[in-house]
């Protein structure tokens, strides 16, 4: 089976994917993006969360073929030539990083919510982030940086 | 190899060229990879021309297996191998403790999901199908699934020597004392999971002189490569393990899972081979908490002060030893808690089961006991009339005081301050009937299932301690080669280590120590692998204090050589180097004398000269427990930690709100204060699933829910807010005055949680996790 869609805004034609091959599959191992990760691959964890078409999804529950023609965004896409996203930035600033395996799906999803939603509560933050599990961080500084990526978008340079 | 994404190219770091010494928030060195998805994982190597592996698990908990057919798996296109015990060139069996799990089933199958059989194929999926084509004739056995029953002597045997794994017995104080009160209590731990995200994975690539180069996920790798190179019939130098990202462990990596598979597959094939477990084979390839039985009895004066504890302890450890004899030891010795008493009389068992195999996680036999004993002290508070803090604080331990086992606590034990601390914090407002509030801050949440009336609010407080580091004797130690060299003008200090980064932020900690005791700005952290001597285990809260200190004395030996150096260059020059060496130090890149002054810049008096030493650190010597009395010096240090929790129940449901978590933990000196607090928040968020949440249902020998769908661990709607004190009482034992951290936020905060649970029901609720049936059918 052959796969055009469009991947960070570069087009991309993958030959010889296995029809029973998921997005997640087809974007780590056959386009080199391992940053959507395989936590669980049911859906369950939130670690392989990308963009299709501006709807956030987990990559995992995608067959390859459902993508045919699609704008695909990943974490790999999200940082500029020299400077981190905001939400990347606030992950780091906040010490919402441990393992990091849960990281990238976690910053699609926070930048999906606040892409939405520029001044989130609390439990609007925590609904949002409900699908993504942290085996490590028991959350806290991944609500701290959700509310530091918020806040630095809503005003450009705070520190 | 012309083309491969491994470790080695990804995972050099460089630390940021900040000041960032001991004491301070340093951010992760690879926090940039990680937030940008570049981080390579074991999941994420990828090789020219790799195969893929799958294996084949048994249905069932207890076989014979009578015929193994691979053939119908070799005639699928693509497989290129399928190897069963027959293809296992050195020894069959391994293990950490016990040498008795085989790398590949023979004969019986002892547990659910034990493998049988490895497959390498051109795709994952062509792999996955040809295993699940290889045909096995069983004959079905009845399965042992009780632990109780297993040691009972009616049992049939698990192993040849007995279904009883170890049994340690404690007898401290004078025996069979009698008390004003008795309270005798039964409860039950069930069995929790790891649940790290990164699954387990590898890759194996042969190599041309016969060996084997292993990119993995692991928590060890010298003990890895110990036991590869027997099961693997090669010399261990010939067996090279280099550290791939680590998506979290927690004790499930201690055991081998993938890596004899994978590295026989490549040796094999002759090509590489990768293997990624999916979340469904994670939970059988690796062990779990030991799930267990602790029956209790309490003797206490009128006035409130304990007299004796007598304890039977058994944990079930499933068909093989994995690290049970160590958990069995800790459950003996911090059967107790945190308290003085005049006796105590314990038994601790580890059992032999056909259930999955345990070993280590996170609190490693002090989460069993610690519930045990919390539960225990609010019951004993409760018949006494006395508040269950103050109760805690008659008995707690000090400095001094003396462990079950004989052995003083001759460091800092702030119990008293601890407990008080949590009680001085405020509570949080009581709002389950406020008007408008949102329904998801209420129990069951979203579901909307309440509006606050059947909810009631309780707090419970609990209190724990456990071992920082190897004990018992074992020779525990970490490596550390570090050099200075000057590199474009600028020194530069390289830090290698064997030890494994597993998420907790040993990689961070290594440029602090780096940094502070060279005064050198720029600090590279090599990729752990075991071209350096061992790190010893990513475990038992240790490496801060074993690799840190290994890094500390490496450092120390780099800087007494530049000062030699300095001495022989600039002698004439600065006669006090002679004899005031000690006084002098490095920092900001240069050497300056007692008062300050420059003797020299580092990168005018090294320039093309590299210094570099390699130097083992130990904490100090512990002895091994009588086997009789389980008297001894054990253990190296103690940490100590509590917690209070909040709850909202809802009776009419059985549903818990967890609505805060509150924390103090003696830390000895805070190193990383914030990814201190994320171990203590983490820590808790863990401690909160065995609560609540956590358990793998095992029916029958048979796992019923190895899958995140059907075991649940804590979300970010399930974790409430943490609030954290952290307290500094230096120990002198070890270096810098730290205390191991990992692991005491996971052993208190279970019992806080479920103390709280009562308090809000009334129920005595004896069984870990809590399910809504065990409030409902009793309210």
């Amino acid at each position: 089976m052959r796969l055009t869609c469009t991947v960070n805004g570069k087009t991309e034609v993958i030959d010889d994917i296995w029809p029973g091959e998921s997005l997640l599959y087809v974007l780590r191992e056959r386009m080199g993006l391992p940053g959507a990760k395989n936590a669980c691959e049911q859906g369950e964890c939130g670690s392989c969360s990308v963009h299709i078409d501006g709807v956030l999804v987990c990559a995992c529950l995608v067959a390859a073929g459902q993508v045919e023609g699609a704008q695909i965004k990943t974490v790999e896409g999200l940082a500029g030539a020299t400077e981190l996203h905001p939400v990347q930035q606030a992950y780091l600033d906040s010490g919402a990083v441990q393992c990091g395996f849960c990281t990238p799906g976690l910053i699609v999803a926070t930048v999906d919510l606040l892409d939405k939603n520029s001044d989130p509560s609390e439990n609007e933050i925590r609904e949002a982030l409900a699908g993504n599990l942290c085996r490590c961080t028991g959350y806290a500084k991944i609500l701290d940086a959700v509310r530091l990526a918020a806040a630095r978008l809503e005003k450009p340079g705070k520190p | 190899m012309s083309n491969s994404t491994l470790p080695t190219k990804q995972r050099d770091h460089i630390a940021a060229p900040v000041s960032a010494g001991l004491g301070e928030s340093v951010p992760r060195p690879d926090g940039t990879l990680k937030v940008t998805g570049d981080f390579a994982y074991s999941s994420d190597l990828w090789a020219d021309g790799m195969l893929w592996a799958s294996t084949l698990r048994s249905p069932h908990p207890h076989a014979r297996i009578k015929s193994i057919n691979i053939a119908p798996a070799l005639k699928i296109n693509g497989v290129s191998a399928v190897l069963t015990h027959d293809d296992v060139p050195g020894a069959k069996l391994y293990g950490l403790e016990i040498i008795d799990q085989p790398v590949l089933a023979f004969d019986i199958i002892s547990f659910h999901g034990e493998a049988i059989a490895i497959v390498a194929a051109d795709h994952p999926e062509t792999a996955k199908r040809a295993a699940q084509a290889i045909i096995v004739e069983y004959e079905i056995l009845e399965p042992v699934i009780d632990a109780d029953f297993a040691i009972s002597g009616k049992a049939p045997l698990i192993h040849p020597g007995g279904n009883i794994t170890r049994h340690v017995p404690i007898r401290f104080g004078p025996q069979n004392l009698t008390a004003d009160v008795v309270v005798k209590g039964e409860y039950e731990v069930g069995m929790q999971d790891q649940a790290p995200l990164g699954p387990e994975s590898g890759l194996a690539i042969p190599a041309e002189d016969g060996g084997i180069d292993l990119y993995l996920s692991t928590q060890w790798l010298h003990v890895d490569r110990g036991q590869l190179a027997t099961v693997l019939g090669l010399p261990p130098e010939k067996v090279r393990l280099t550290l791939a990202g680590v998506g979290g462990a927690f004790g499930a990596r201690e055991d081998l899972s993938m890596q004899a598979h994978v590295s026989l597959l490549a040796m094999r094939t002759g090509k590489p081979v990768k293997i990624v477990y999916s979340r469904e084979e994670s939970f059988f390839g690796h062990v779990h908490r030991h799930p267990g039985k602790l029956r209790y009895e309490h003797g206490v004066t009128k006035e409130g002060k304990l007299v004796y504890v007598k304890a039977n302890i058994v944990l079930d450890g499933g068909a093989y030893a994995s690290s049970s004899p160590a958990v069995c030891a800790n459950a003996a010795c911090f059967a107790v808690g945190p308290y003085e008493v005049e006796s105590a009389t314990i038994n601790a068992y580890v059992a032999y089961t056909n259930n999955p195999p345990c070993g280590a996680m996170r609190g490693f036999g002090a989460v069993q006991t610690a519930f045990a004993y919390e539960s225990q002290m609010d019951k004993i508070a409760e018949v006494l009339g006395i508040d269950p803090i103050d109760f805690r604080l008659k008995n707690a331990m000090a400095r001094n005081s003396l462990m079950p086992t004989g052995q003083p606590v001759d460091s800092a034990a702030p119990v008293a301050e601890i407990l008080e601390k949590l009680r001085a914090m405020p509570l949080p407002p009581i709002t389950a009937t406020t008007e408008g509030l949102d329904v998801i801050e209420l129990p069951g949440g979203a579901c909307n299932v309440t509006h606050g009336e059947g909810v009631r609010r309780g707090v419970g407080y609990a209190v724990g301690v456990k071992n920082i580091g190897f004990s018992e004797g074992f020779d525990d130690y970490s490596t550390a080669k570090v050099s200075l060299q000057i590199i474009n003008g600028e020194p530069v200090v390289e830090v290698h280590t064997a030890a494994a980064e597993v998420g907790q932020g040993l990689v961070t900690l290594k440029g602090q120590i780096a940094r502070t005791e060279l005064g050198v700005q720029r600090v590279v952290v090599h990729v752990s692998d075991t071209q350096v001597g061992s790190a010893g285990s990513t475990s038992a809260s240790r490496q801060s204090y074993v690799t840190g200190g290994a890094i500390m004395t490496a450092c120390r030996a780099v800087r007494e050589e530049v000062l030699l150096f300095a001495m022989e260059k600039l002698g004439h020059l600065h006669p006090h180097l002679l004899h005031f060496r000690a006084t002098y130090v490095l920092v900001d890149g240069e050497i300056r004398d007692g008062q300050g002054r420059l003797v020299s810049t580092l990168t005018d008096l090294v320039q093309d000269r590299i210094f570099e030493c390699t130097r083992e650190y130990r904490h100090r010597p512990t002895t091994p427990i009588d086997p009789v009395t389980g008297q001894g010096l054990p253990h190296a240090q103690f940490a100590f930690a509590g917690h209070r929790a909040v709850v909202d129940v809802d009776i009419e449901t059985g549903l818990v709100k967890v609505i805060e978590i509150a924390t103090v933990q003696d830390v000895g000196k805070a190193l990383n204060p914030q990814a201190i607090e994320g171990q203590l928040e983490g820590g808790a968020a863990q401690g909160l699933g065995l609560a609540i949440l956590e358990e793998i249902q095992v029916v029958n020998g048979k796992v019923k829910n190895p899958s995140f769908t059907d075991y649940l661990i804590p979300t970010v709607l399930d974790m409430p807010p943490v609030r954290s004190i952290i307290l500094e009482y230096a120990d002198e034992h070890a270096p810098y005055g730290l205390r191991g951290v990992g692991e005491p936020p996971t052993i208190s905060s279970t019992p806080a949680i479920v103390s709280a649970i009562r308090a809000a029901t009334g129920l005595a609720l004896t069984r870990v996790p809590i399910r809504p049936e065990h409030i409902t059918s009793t309210m």
